[in-house]
């Protein structure tokens, strides 16, 4: 392909046709603002933050403007100055701007691009105010209009990569405002609690629903012992929020930092991924060999259930039985552990940290509970226990390795690359592997599950069944997969699906990597790779190797798909209406 | 037939005509804005059923047809009532108290501002000066005038209006 030339700001450039003025001029090293733009997700010129002079008579958004040869473009004059300076004026002038007590202060694309332009008076355009009601009734996300500046990101996440648009914007003008129909509050829509939305906005109007309070009261409880578990994602992402690259890897400091806030038990969700391994593997190989419905479809991921249950209630009966990890360690918690360490499970509290918001959802779903009792009481995001470590004044960088509890803190390869797309489909295959055909599987790696492609396929020869797999994530790519299936072009027999893009490493609770870098990097892709780095690190890498899962089915749970099992570690699900 | 069957039949039929509508325009390009149209038509107004009927039919998000059906002011998203009360907040009004007015009204009638009454009697809307302040505060009823209000006046207006309640 020919490049085409161009000169910004007078120095000489060369791009691939077709790319944007504002790549074009990242290539040469300017970053040009921007407010609305989203790579690949909402690319519509609305905000004109991101203006150039290409010697037109007016100004142009580079964000959508292509390149064209022998252009000379020019991106920072005092005109443009001066026009991108009074945009944010107007944005501001209709702004919530209590930055000091904003979950996104410091993390904030309005407020950098504030400071980096020098916007001097933030109430230029002081004149009538909207005030919103703030949307909290959702157990996962809170919407705040107050601070929202009409970017669009999150419609067009919520859209064009969760299929779900269960927000818009509606109305017109200076009162048009992001909401459901019907101004309903996404608890009462088909939202499916996945957060992307969160991950898309560049402000504060977006955010999840705060639990730490709830937390903190249960860590001060003299009656309460606290057990913790954090879920695989967290150990590759929440050393971002204390200024480590990302992607690092700080599992031992979590360990440790969790131990420092005071909670009793230091469990890991990663042991209960090896276990739904084990369930999810023998539960698939019943269905092969009963006549049972295939595809199987994985169940880790609450946001995908519920999408599921709301888009797609024929898939229902192919949605593997087995509860998500966590859940499954807080029943056991409230079981297993509660019987080998002598405490009632009433006074035992469980709690999460995830980087999902779908998983606060989930937690309060009736089903998931035993005896009265839920199997988790609270769960918190990656962001929320960075918060709590800040609070506490935990130097998270300067904390030691340490180790998780013994009983249900140990786990292997398979249980780590839970967090990612393909992760769940190759853990599996690593056991089914070795429990169709009793010999030890000498290539772990199935590559053809990993990588960031919205939809894997590949074919595993397992003795002499040959599986059909797919791999999807995002629920955009998962309707893509089901309405393959439902049209009939594709026979499989096993199916990963995670919600968010990616899998769990760019949850809805993940630290937020504001547009210009995700422009630049895929978080998912350097997360990920953190944690395949930890799965090869380890002595033991499949889930039926573990000593305490060999360990909890011998003393406890008797087979995998054992009676008990179900009654602990398996649920059901429920169509719910669309509308 | 009761009233009640009557009114059964007639949704049934608008329902049906909004199918044939929706099957004409289903696969073109930009198919919501004339679907809408003529649900406006067909109904009078474009209540929260129909919307979810256009969004299955043309298999588009609700959320698009309703961010579509309120960017235009053609469409009205409820049943208009059968009088239309508009209250002046215009500035001359404003400082004279209209919108103790409003909100006395309001109250009166058991509904918000930019509703319709549950019996379908009566549209309350705040409006933009009406070009009377010399008579402020300043409310319309239909097309009849009514200056220099206060609060307590209210009751005795609306009853001009009201339907005898069928005993
Ligand atoms: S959204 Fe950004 S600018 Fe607005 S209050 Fe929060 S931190 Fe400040
Ligand atoms: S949480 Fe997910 S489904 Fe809900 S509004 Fe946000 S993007 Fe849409
Ligand atoms: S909520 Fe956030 S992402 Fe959505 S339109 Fe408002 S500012 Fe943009
Ligand atoms: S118009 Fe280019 S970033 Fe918004």
């Amino acid at each position: 392909m020919e490049k085409i030339k161009l000169t910004i700001d007078g120095v000489a450039a060369e791009v691939d046709p077709g790319t944007t003025v504002l790549e074009a001029a990242r290539s040469i090293g300017v970053r040009i603002p921007t407010l609305c733009y989203l790579k690949g997700v909402n690319e519509i010129g609305a905000c004109r933050m991101c203006v150039v002079d290409v010697g037109g008579r007016a100004l142009q958004a580079a964000c959508v403007l292509p390149v064209s040869p022998n252009m000379t473009v020019k991106t920072s004059t005092p005109e443009i100055r001066e026009a991108r300076k009074t945009n944010l004026e107007l944005l501001l002038s209709t702004h919530d701007k209590k930055c000091l007590s904003c979950t996104r202060s410091q993390n904030c694309e309005l407020q950098r691009l504030c400071k980096e332009l020098g916007v001097e008076d933030d109430d230029r355009f002081k004149g009538v105010q909207n005030v919103y009601e703030v949307d909290d009734l959702s157990p996962s996300i809170v919407r705040d209009n107050n601070k929202c500046i009409v970017c669009r990101r999150c419609v067009a996440a919520c859209a064009k990569v969760q299929n779900v648009s269960v927000i818009g914007p509606v109305g017109r003008g200076f009162k048009t405002q992001i909401a459901s129909p019907w101004s309903k509050s996404l608890s009462e829509t088909a939202c499916i609690n996945c957060g992307q939305c969160i991950q898309a906005c560049p402000v504060g109007a977006l955010r999840e629903k705060d639990d730490t309070d709830e937390v903190w009261k249960l860590l001060s409880d003299p009656t309460k012992h606290v057990v913790v578990q954090p879920a695989p994602a967290v150990r590759v992402a929440i050393g971002e929020e204390f200024g480590m690259p990302m992607g690092s890897r700080v599992t031992g400091k979590l360990a440790a930092a969790l131990r420092r806030i005071g909670f009793d038990r230091v469990f890991d969700t990663d042991f209960a991924a090896d276990l739904t391994i084990m369930e999810e593997a023998h539960e698939f190989l019943h269905r092969v060999k009963n006549g049972g419905v295939l595809p199987m479809i994985t169940s880790c991921s609450p946001g995908w259930v519920k999408y599921c249950e709301t888009f797609y209630p024929e898939f229902i009966p192919n949605l593997s039985t087995c509860k998500s990890p966590h859940e499954m360690a807080g029943a056991l918690i409230k079981s297993y552990y509660a019987q080998k360490a002598g405490i009632d499970p009433k006074d035992i509290a469980v709690v999460s940290v995830m980087p999902c918001t779908a998983k606060k959802f989930e937690a309060k779903r009736p089903e998931l509970s035993n005896g009265g009792l839920q199997d988790v009481d609270a769960v918190i995001t990656t962001r929320e226990l960075a918060r709590m470590l800040k609070e506490a004044g935990i130097e998270f960088e300067r904390l030691p390795d340490e180790d998780f509890d013994p009983l249900m803190g140990e786990s292997t390869g398979a249980g780590v690359i839970f967090g990612a797309t393909g992760g769940v489909m190759e853990a599996a295959l690593r056991t089914a592997y070795e429990a169709v055909t009793g010999e030890t599987l000498e290539r772990l790696e199935f590559k053809g599950v990993r990588g960031l492609d919205g939809i894997k396929e590949d074919t595993i020869h397992i003795g002499d069944l040959d599986v059909n797999v797919a791999v999807a994530h995002s629920t955009g790519m998962a309707s893509k997969l089901l309405d393959m299936i439902k049209r009939g072009e594709k026979q499989l027999h096993f199916i990963e699906i995670m919600g968010c893009p990616g899998g769990c490493v760019n949850g809805g609770g993940q630290p937020i990597v504001p547009a210009d870098v995700r422009a630049q990097v895929n978080p998912a892709q350097v997360r990920a790779a953190g944690l395949y780095g930890e799965d090869e690190s380890k002595a033991v890498r499949k889930s039926h190797e573990n000593p305490e899962i060999k360990k909890l089915y011998s003393e406890f749970l008797g087979e995998p798909n054992s009676h008990k099992a179900h009654e602990l570690l398996h649920t059901h699900y429920t169509a719910r209406p669309q509308y | 037939m009761t009233d009640t069957e009557i009114k059964q039949a007639t949704r049934e039929d608008q329902f049906a005509k909004l199918a044939a509508a929706i099957q004409n325009h289903k696969g073109e390009r930009g198919a919501l804005m004339p679907v809408l149209q003529e649900a406006q038509s067909i109904f009078g107004f474009v209540p929260q059923d129909v919307q979810v009927a256009i969004a299955k039919g043309l298999d588009v998000p609700l959320t698009e047809v309703y961010g579509v059906a309120t960017f235009y002011s053609q469409f009205a998203l409820e049943e208009r009532g059968e009088h239309i009360i508009g209250m002046c907040l215009g500035t001359a009004c404003y400082v004279r108290g209209a919108q103790k007015i409003l909100d006395r009204l309001s109250s009166e009638l058991d509904v918000k501002v930019g509703h319709s009454t549950k019996d379908g009697q009566f549209t309350l809307n705040a409006t933009r000066c009406l070009g009377a302040c010399g008579l402020a505060p300043v409310m319309m009823i239909d097309d009849e005038v009514y200056g220099r209000l206060t609060s307590d006046e209210i009751p005795a207006i609306l009853a001009k209006y009201r339907e005898p309640k069928a005993s």
